[in-house]
């Protein structure tokens, strides 16, 4: 996925001069390319996050379009500062490209894990957050980031994950995808968690219940409408993220729908990270596990909310 | 420190802060009074730019990063025409442009929205990046408190500037020697503060804050070296003109001025 966003910026640069990377201490040889067709508009920074998130809004305040790539707790916890006050109260168009969104990072520890980067970027006005499902889908979204206005958080998974997003499904930001339609259960999700959604929706089929899945690429600004118009056909509606609870997907969703006032009552529950810092080492995969952000868990929430 | 006596024009300056703050009857008064000379050279002498073209791509850019001293920035502002003089007797009313920090495209002028300290140099260094990148001459002066270089982010700006070799960069600092709580010195000392400067790469001048005459020399020489960014001591006194505010802790942010405060300030100006 770090790849193909980092090939369609280098795309972007190519065939338009206010696009600049920048990124603040990232593996040797990264973007070569770039920086040898295009020396000027290749920034390599240090660990200073703070000051290159204020470089980079001054050089969109003069028109540049800087796309910095670093590690996703880095970009958010680190310089949250200059990110609202430099960039985002003044709507400019700078790109953040967090690597190892999620628990990417799970054998680091929660210096390195980033699980409240949506919270931390949802509290911010202006911004935009996008945490796409799979290469495929980045390579859909990097060439629409050209002319959005303001800026945009994106969130990196590990890389090598499985394709799940369809060319048949347009991507817009801002526009959740509707991958499968339910009338019994909602399950709401954005990033890799898509995986395990349309694993559960097809285990639940198993078992006779009939579930929606509906993807959230861009958590903010969310898709009211789409949620509204889908969590309307449900009893059931169930979240998933690779995030604290607190302040996510999970938050945002419920947000929506608490707001709603449908006429008929729905359970709701959300599966993520709980409102704890993640106590064990391993890798993202065990590190999900032993948080119930599992295909099965959905499955077992879904049948017994809906049971119940 | 600067036993400078202010002319006519700088105690205008001064009168006119004061008649913002008769109406307001809050605001940092002495850190504005600190920076009076310095801001009046710059936008009187120094600066290429256009109230009629705030945006010009190649104006000169000031950034104000000690944005608590905005009262200053405010009347430099309203005298070369960017808004009308009456704004600012707005200043910090519900509906006014002119809040107790400045921001960007609120206030036509103004160039970065600051007011948290140790954001400022970064921002202009995106902007003499940008004027590298454009192949234009344009400068960008950054004016900094002494209390925001205590800031971690201003020296990793510093070591920034200097790697990029941004001459048309030039750092100014309002060295006053104070800060909220008191004495720079007493509270996180940044002496050998000029070494400090010259060790990140930076050519370091000293000037008397407060003198006319030698702000505009040093202003009007930048840049001093074709690699090397530059940075400007201005040494100052907080509260300057205004003797019961000078060094005076305790009024580096008032509200709720009495009408006798009033009186003892606008009687206290140096006449």
């Amino acid at each position: 996925m770090r790849k193909t966003c980092l090939e369609e910026i280098y795309k972007l640069a190519k065939k338009d001069k206010r696009v600049l990377f920048f990124g603040s201490d990232l593996g040797a040889g990264t973007l070569e390319q770039f920086k040898k067709e295009m020396p000027d508009r290749y920034f390599m920074e240090g660990i200073s996050e703070a000051n290159i998130i204020g470089m980079i809004s001054g050089l969109a305040m003069n028109g540049k379009i800087p796309y910095l790539n670093g590690i996703a707790v880095f970009l958010t916890r680190r310089c949250h500062e200059q990110v609202l006050l430099d960039a985002a109260m003044n709507n400019l168009k700078i790109r953040l490209i967090g690597n190892g969104g999620g628990f990417v990072y799970a054998p680091l520890g929660s210096t390195h894990i980033a699980f409240e980067d949506i919270a931390i970027m949802r509290a911010i006005p202006n911004m935009t957050i996008i945490a796409p499902c799979d290469a495929d889908e980045m390579r859909r979204l990097i060439p629409q980031t050209l002319e959005y206005n303001g800026p945009i958080y994106i969130r990196l998974a590990k890389g090598g994950d499985p394709i799940v997003s369809s060319p048949e499904n347009p991507f817009e930001i801002g526009k959740a995808i509707k991958m499968k339609e339910g009338k019994d259960i909602l399950i709401i999700t954005t990033g890799i968690t898509l995986k395990l959604a349309l694993d559960a929706s097809n285990i639940l089929k198993d078992n006779g219940i009939d579930s929606g899945v509906l993807h959230i690429h861009t958590v903010k600004p969310i898709d009211k409408e789409a949620i509204i118009e889908e969590a309307n056909k449900v009893k059931v509606i169930v979240t998933v993220e690779e995030h604290t609870i607190t302040g996510g997907l999970g938050s945002a969703v419920a947000e929506v729908i608490s707001c709603a006032n449908f006429s008929e009552s729905k359970r709701f529950s959300m599966i993520g990270l709980p409102d704890i810092f993640p106590e064990k080492y391993g890798s993202q995969n065990s590190l999900m596990e032993f948080y119930g952000i599992t295909t099965d868990n959905i499955v077992s929430k879904a049948i017994s909310l809906f049971k119940s | 420190m600067s036993s400078m006596k202010l002319d006519k024009i700088s105690i205008e300056y001064r009168k006119e802060i004061l008649n913002i703050i008769n109406y307001s009857r809050r605001g940092h008064i002495p850190p504005s009074l600190s920076i009076v000379e310095i801001i009046r050279v710059l936008y009187e002498d120094i600066l290429n730019i256009s109230s009629k073209n705030p945006f010009w791509e190649d104006r000169d850019r000031f950034i104000l990063s000690k944005g608590h001293g905005c009262l200053t920035l405010y009347v430099a502002l309203a005298k070369k025409g960017f808004f009308p003089k009456e704004e600012l007797y707005r200043f910090c009313k519900s509906d006014t442009i002119l809040g107790g920090h400045p921001e960007y495209i609120k206030i036509p002028g103004v160039e970065a929205s600051t007011g948290s300290l140790g954001h400022g140099l970064s921002i202009g260094i995106g902007f003499a990046l940008n004027a590298r990148l454009e192949k234009k001459n344009y400068r960008t002066f950054v004016l900094l408190g002494d209390g925001e270089c205590q800031e971690g982010s201003v020296w990793e700006a510093a070591l920034c500037a200097s790697k990029h070799k941004l001459n048309r960069l030039i750092a100014i600092i309002d060295y006053n020697k104070m800060q909220c709580y008191g004495k720079i010195s007493e509270v996180l000392e940044l002496e050998p503060f000029s070494e400090k400067w010259r060790d990140f790469g930076f050519v370091v001048k000293e000037v008397d804050g407060h003198d006319i005459k030698a702000l505009r020399k040093v202003f009007q020489n930048v840049p001093f070296d074709d690699k090397k960014p530059s940075v400007i001591i201005c040494h100052t006194v907080k509260g300057k003109g205004i003797p019961f505010l000078e060094n005076n802790a305790s009024w580096h942010h008032k509200s709720g001025i009495s009408d006798e405060e009033m009186k003892k300030m606008f009687e206290g100006l140096e006449k």
